[in-house]
């Protein structure tokens, strides 16, 4: 898989309109990943979720290599969103296991799994709505501070220098993602894109190892998926890994560089994005019939 | 860090018109004094202090001012009414960490203010067989005992939300004022007498903290008061205020975003509680008399009342509340046999025409974002299509 990882768009050509490629490394100087480029940081392994009787995820294992985009996509109720949450801790496995740098994320907490390195967005956008865009921001930076209620109280030097140094984070991921300029406006009175793109950077500044997305798009125009495309794959080119769950076939053929499928819970296939869109197993399950109409 | 050496991948594409329509939705959301918080904000820094220690002067001056029209006298000693009214706005303050930062509904904080006031009375009062220790060092032990008998609710029963929340928070309040109806120890309605002060003599030999002698109880409380403020907009302004308030905002995402959101609950729990203690003795200081029959359900919703009324979230709105939910009945001495039925009216209309109650400033959660606001606001002076970009009420006040 590791050819997939090559970057397909101009870099210097980025540079020059001014993209700030260096953003991971302004938000979180001290970030560190052991695991090396293209090999497995998430490790799903035999993934079974049960609601009753009812076997939304069946036995599902796949990786996620360190500097891809990983597409997760498959038809409504194929057990995207199950698969995410239970990644996440928001659901608790029924057996299988989720790995993080070989280090095993089941059971935990979920603010220490995005301590870990696991963030995520929300498929319907989960705001901070009576905090401005910066806060919401400074919200996910504070998941690194290590400041007490004690020393907020008494204002001691380590809260103070996070503080300062948080704006500056927060400033750098709203820029980063082209919002910068509202970072004062309360996010519930923020233009849907900005939103979505808000809800990124909050991701982001948890200083996370793998981003997962959860149908970014969802509600936007050609254009602004466009865009989005953009967006993720500059993150990528940061040095952050992404899980995208999509529905918008164009994106996420576009964009990824591995696509696993689901179908009703079970893994169907596992393959870069060329091969998926021949893949017949996929075409009957989820794409419909014409070819053509994908690309 | 302006905004035009920004990625030009992401075309900002907000037009003149978004932003005025935008501008247009906020204004008509201000509500009845528009532009106050935009003043304010607009102020320097300095300015601001200056105003701040002016309004401060005033209020310690109040009880010798005794200014007509407001006082309440004849019917009341104003000086006593004052005190109470400061009581009160210290509960609010200590509830709103609770209920306006957190979200946390509690209905039973009558409970904390009970216990900081038996605890004063109890090491105090001669009809206490207990221990005796100067009424001061009362004070942090209030808050000590009230802390902990909130982390004692809290760690149970802060997995509950919303409703159940409630209901449980409003058995406690019911608990404590049963628990002290019947232990012997707490003497029920009989109670304590003559509980104890802070020491000191005027010239002439008098106690200066007399129970009817309201200005030095109520000095002392508008400088805790003081200092409580001071400490909480520390907090508000930092991890802890942002985490109370993603909380309050989205719980599940806040989770998610790396906020241990339970911990955070149990100190604003416990940090509420504390306030509400330290409280309940400074009242059983200035009553002098502590009985089972001052802490009912109906005193821990007006507590709420107050709350919500001066504007939940915003501390200087919750001593507003507090200072007026004691006050009203004492101007309005016809009227105070009716004052839950006239702060019941009040509250339906105050949530109709004013949900974010009188004062409903939202309050900076970044200890240095004014600076950052301010230096956005520069720059956006550059960009034509942006034109007057009006800053969100509440922006970087630290009132």
């Amino acid at each position: 898989m590791s050819e997939a990882i090559e970057p397909d768009i101009d870099v210097e050509a980025l540079k020059e309109q001014g993209v700030d490629l260096e953003v991971a490394e302004k938000v979180a100087p001290e970030r560190d990943i052991v695991t090396k480029v293209g090999e497995a940081l998430v490790q799903v392994q035999d993934l079974t979720i049960k609601f009753g009787g009812l076997t939304a995820l069946d036995n599902v294992t796949f990786d996620i290599n360190r500097g891809e985009i990983l597409g997760l996509i498959g038809p409504n109720g194929a057990g995207k969103t199950t698969c995410f949450n239970a990644m996440t801790g928001v659901y608790k496995p029924t057996s299988g296991k989720v790995l993080l740098e070989g280090q095993l994320l089941n059971g935990l907490p979920q603010h220490r799994i995005t301590r870990r390195g696991l963030a995520r967005t929300f498929q319907n956008i989960r705001l901070f709505g009576e905090m401005t865009a910066l806060e919401n921001v400074v919200v996910g930076l504070d998941a690194r501070h290590r400041t007490s209620v004690g020393g907020a109280l008494l204002r001691l030097p380590t809260h103070v220098r996070e503080e300062k140094t948080a704006i500056e984070r927060g400033m750098a991921l709203l820029e980063f993602v082209g919002i910068a300029d509202h970072a004062h406006f309360l996010s519930r009175h923020l233009p849907y894109g900005y939103q979505r793109r808000l809800e990124i950077a909050r991701a982001l500044a948890t200083d996370p190892k793998v981003l997962c997305l959860d149908e970014p798009a969802a509600g936007f125009n050609p254009a602004e998926k466009e865009e989005l495309m953009a967006l993720i794959r500059t993150i990528r080119d940061d040095g952050y890994t992404v899980l995208l769950i999509e529905h918008d076939m164009k994106l996420v053929m576009g964009v990824t560089d591995r696509i696993v499928v689901l179908e009703f819970g079970k893994k169907i296939a596992d393959a870069l994005p060329k091969i998926i869109r021949d893949d017949p197993k996929v075409i009957s399950a989820y794409l419909g019939e014409p070819e053509d109409d994908l690309a | 860090m302006s905004t035009t050496d920004g990625p030009t991948l992401i075309p900002d594409d907000a037009s003149a018109q978004e932003i005025a329509d935008r501008e247009a939705r906020m204004r008509r959301r201000k509500g009845w004094f528009p532009g106050l918080s935009d003043k304010w904000n607009a102020l320097p820094r300095q300015t601001q202090w200056l105003i701040l220690i002016v309004v401060v002067v005033i209020a310690y001056l109040l009880p010798i001012l005794n200014p007509p029209l407001i006082t309440t006298e004849p019917g009341n000693n104003w000086q006593i009414a004052l005190a109470q009214m400061s009581v009160y706005a210290l509960v609010a303050v200590g509830l709103n960490v609770v209920v306006g930062y957190a979200g946390l509904l509690d209905l039973g904080y009558v409970a904390f203010f009970a216990l900081g006031s038996y605890t004063a009375a109890m090491f105090t009062s001669p009809d206490s067989p207990y221990v005796h220790i100067p009424y001061l060092w009362t004070l942090p032990l209030a808050m000590a005992v009230a802390m902990f008998f909130g982390v004692v609710l809290g760690v149970p029963t802060l997995r509950l939300r919303g409703d159940y929340l409630a209901i449980v928070t409003l058995g406690f309040g019911e608990i404590v004022r049963i628990l002290a109806t019947i232990i012997p120890a707490m003497k029920g309605q009989v109670g304590f007498q003559n509980v104890g002060h802070p020491p000191g003599t005027d010239s002439s030999g008098q106690t200066i903290f007399q129970n009817s002698n309201g200005t030095p109880w109520y000095w002392l409380t508008l400088t805790i008061i003081i200092l409580v403020l001071l400490a909480a907009g520390n907090l508000e302004r930092s991890r802890v205020g942002r985490a109370w308030i993603a909380i309050r905002e989205d719980e599940d995402a806040a989770e998610i975003m790396g906020v241990p959101t339970f911990k955070y609950k149990v100190w604003a729990f416990a940090i509420g509680a504390s306030v509400g203690g330290l409280s309940g003795a400074l009242f059983a200081g200035q009553v002098g008399f502590v009985n089972n029959q001052k802490f009912d359900i109906a005193t821990s919703i007006l507590f709420v009342a107050a709350v919500v009324m001066g504007g939940t979230g915003n501390k200087v709105g919750a001593i507003l509340g507090g200072a007026l939910v004691a006050y009203i009945p004492l101007r309005f001495t016809a009227i105070a046999e009716f004052k839950y039925l006239i702060f019941g009216a009040a509250l339906v209309v105050i949530m109709i025409f004013r949900p974010g109650g009188l004062l409903p400033a939202r309050q900076s959660l970044l200890a240095y974002g004014r600076l950052a606001y301010n230096k956005l606001k520069g720059a956006l002076g550059d960009i034509p299509a942006s034109g007057k970009v009006v800053l969100e009420p509440g922006k970087g006040a630290d009132k």
